[in-house]
């Protein structure tokens, strides 16, 4: 038993040897990857060259961001901009931040993000900024200081008005009607109900309808199919229901298409045209709304190009062509609405995939 | 119980935390130890130079190479500063985690006391609070948060990995219960600035001085104290370090207090580098600092490991992640590359281990049968 420091000793160079191979061989590996893929990114920053626009979303593989960014890569290939999206796989405040830094040091001309913390991105897009980027927040906006405009899905109040024109016509214009929210405390769940609350209250066309009681479902399918149930034993003489968040629409109407109430009760709300289509075929859900997120993706990308040109440069007024979409106009505080929320019923719900 | 008095003799000559005795604790000493004679000290130069740790920082500078021949952009003062902004919250608590698992315990707590911290500081500043008297707090939480895990483990006896998964849930859950879905984003512009602030044109973060200061702390601490070499004794076997009088569950307990104290200066680094102080703040970087911990040369086992090797790690991990982000490579396809380095890294020694046993055997069994011919 004579060898033990001396064969130990080469073992332990040995192994380190072997780990010195292995992370050589793993980076020689990404470096080819590596040169590859950057002569487009390098091309795309040139100078004169194509323009660089990046997506960054809250995070990657999220289904809803999937039909976004569909709609922000037809933009860019249509604009002729060179589109990368990165992102974190996870949608912490801070996550985005070093995606932030790597796109500011390729040179990215556009930068849209969706924003996990208003502030925490503030540092990383001021040095993209100061590096000649423009900054475009979209779904969800960043502190105004460190953005250059920031695209909205829809205002507020459209939304609402949208609900209770579909409902009134629904429904004849008379009638009690009753809505299934989200949670008590969501923000713009509240600003709807509350907009149309108002609109009920002043609007002598919507003067024979009355808003007679305010579930919550909690965004929770089986707490909203309950609630459902329980609107509808608890009034009798319900004429409808909107429910502004697409789980309460969906539990609400399958609780009817499965009941006594299906086609007699009306339904209306903001729901995802997938999970409704088939109570529009049956005749359960006439009409309903939601924005067309695509579109989203779509006004974005048209904003990033109006900033690098310098149609716009985010003030107040400033217009802009977004493609088919057509003209926008930069509201105050560099909010760019898309549009009014699209309406879906049996004549047009088959063209939408989402 | 043989092994104890092996490794007695290895802790009381006070071998230092690279002795391979552990590759086979079932072999007797090597004999005269205690005359430490001059062969035995340029072996002991040698092995500085071609020890785990070493390698690891010939490893970190051929990865800087082949990033800055390859990725355009990369050898850049922007990516310095970049890179080790992002660095720096790893780096910070990896130098008392590679205590903690040089000791044989491991620390998984650590993301969710940086993210209580946060969450107390955005509180607290909302309070009306002065930032001297939060700084304050915020190390206490950090004294508190370790102590709680260090006792548990010490003087309750659990194992650490139990205990820090339960409390990586409870201080993560204070936390939200702290500040709940809010963040508290109106620090002094003067203040947070200067935590993503360089030292002149050198890319180099300003807060990399005080960064610099733990790592020298703890190297020293690790490498040049007697309560250091307790350390990897510690971690090697428990038994035999009480038997020479190491205090090992007084040690143990400092550390988890120094793991805690780093978190919370990390908590306080993460909220104002984003200037946001929110309950999910540093969110699983427990994980990241483990794996930059281990390739960086530390035994998950224990009693091995070297301050340069983890800093090597560190740095490492935190290059090519940067390097395949810039060079637009996916983060699916980072954590793949990430977690190939950690299990070679981890792997690779247990192998050659494995193989070399195995040769030995043989060519036992060839001696033994060799022999038997002879006399026969």
């Amino acid at each position: 038993m004579e060898f033990p420091t001396f064969p130990r000793g080469r073992t332990l160079r040995r192994a380190a040897a072997t780990v010195a191979a292995l992370a050589t061989v793993t980076l020689v590996a990404s470096g080819c990857a590596l040169t590859a893929g950057s002569d487009d990114a390098s091309s795309g920053s040139g100078s004169g060259g194509t323009e660089s626009i990046a997506f960054v979303p809250k995070q990657l593989n999220n289904p809803y961001t999937d039909v976004v960014l569909g709609g922000g890569e037809e933009a860019s290939k249509a604009i002729g901009y060179d589109y990368s999206v990165v992102g974190p796989l996870e949608a912490s405040a801070s996550s985005q931040v070093t995606f932030l830094n790597t796109l500011t040091q390729q040179g990215t001309n556009v930068i849209v993000i969706a924003a996990n913390d208003p502030d925490a991105v503030g540092p990383a897009l001021k040095e993209a900024r100061d590096g000649g980027a423009k900054i475009v927040a979209f779904d969800s906006d960043t502190n105004p200081d460190y953005r250059d405009v920031f695209v909205s899905q829809v205002e507020a109040k459209d939304v609402a008005l949208i609900q209770i024109r579909q409902m009134s016509e629904q429904i004849g214009g008379q009638g009690d009607i009753a809505i299934l929210s989200a949670t008590a405390n969501a923000t713009n769940q509240n600003e709807w109900i509350k907009y149309i609350q108002e609109e009920v209250d002043t609007n002598p066309d919507y003067a024979g309808i009355t808003i007679v009681s305010t579930v919550y479902g909690d965004d929770d399918d089986a707490k909203s199919f309950q609630e459902a149930q329980g609107l509808l034993q608890a009034n009798p003489d319900l004429k409808g229901i909107i429910s502004p968040t697409t789980v309460g629409i969906a539990a609400t109407a399958r609780y009817l298409s499965t009941s006594e109430y299906k086609g007699k009760v009306a339904l209306t709300g903001l729901g995802l045209p997938n999970e409704m289509r088939e109570f529009v075929k049956d005749g359960t859900v006439t009409a309903f709304a939601l924005w067309d997120p695509a579109q989203l993706g779509e006004v974005a990308a048209y904003a990033g190009q109006a900033l690098v040109d310098g149609t716009i440069t985010g003030d107040e007024g400033d217009t802009f062509t977004a493609g088919d979409l057509g003209e926008r106009t930069v509201g105050a505080d560099g909010i760019v609405i898309v549009g009014p929320p699209t309406e879906f019923s049996a004549d047009n719900i088959d063209d939408y995939d989402f | 119980m043989p092994d104890r008095t092996t490794t007695t003799t290895a802790s009381v000559t006070g071998a230092p935390a690279v002795d391979p005795t552990r590759a086979s604790s079932s072999r007797p000493p090597s004999g005269a130890r205690d005359t430490e004679s001059a062969a035995e000290k340029t072996l002991r130069r040698r092995r500085l130079l071609t020890g785990r740790g070493a390698i690891m920082v010939y490893a970190l500078l051929a990865t800087l190479l082949v990033c800055a021949l390859t990725v355009p952009r990369f050898a850049s003062v922007q990516t310095t500063g970049f890179l080790l902004l992002d660095a720096i919250p790893i780096l910070m608590i990896a130098m008392p985690m590679a205590l903690v698992i040089i000791t044989g315990e491991i620390d998984l707590s650590v993301a969710s006391t940086a993210g209580l911290t946060s969450a107390v500081m955005g509180v607290l500043w909302a309070a009306g609070w002065g930032i001297p008297e939060i700084f304050v707090v915020c190390v206490l939480i950090g004294v508190v948060c370790g102590a709680v895990n260090g006792a548990l483990v010490t003087t309750v006896g659990l194992p650490s990995l139990a205990v820090t998964i339960g409390t990586l849930a409870l201080y993560r859950g204070l936390a939200l219960v702290v500040i709940g879905d809010n963040a508290v984003a109106n620090f002094p512009p003067a203040l947070t600035s200067f935590f993503t602030s360089k030292i002149g044109g050198t890319g180099i973060p300003t807060v990399m001085v005080g960064v610099l200061a733990i790592i020298v702390f703890f190297g020293v601490l690790l490498h040049k104290s007697s309560f250091g070499r307790a350390l990897p004794a510690i971690g090697f076997s428990t038994e035999a370090a009480s038997f020479v009088g190491v205090h090992v569950g007084r040690v143990k307990f400092w550390m988890f207090v120094a793991t805690g104290v780093v978190s919370a200066l990390v908590g306080i680094y993460w909220t104002l580098r984003y200037s946001s102080a929110r309950s999910d703040n540093a969110t699983g970087i427990e994980l990241a600092v483990i794996a930059a911990v281990l390739l960086g040369g530390v035994s998950i086992f224990g009693g091995r490991g070297s301050i340069p090797g983890v800093v090597a790690g560190v740095l490492i991990i935190s290059s090519i992640s940067y390097a395949l982000r810039l060079g637009g490579i996916s983060d699916v396809v980072l954590n793949v590359v990430t977690g190939l380095l950690l299990v070679g890294s981890v792997v690779t020694p247990s192998l050659i281990a494995v193989a070399r046993e195995r040769s030995r055997a043989r060519r036992a069994a060839r001696d033994v049968l060799a022999a038997s011919a002879a006399h026969s």
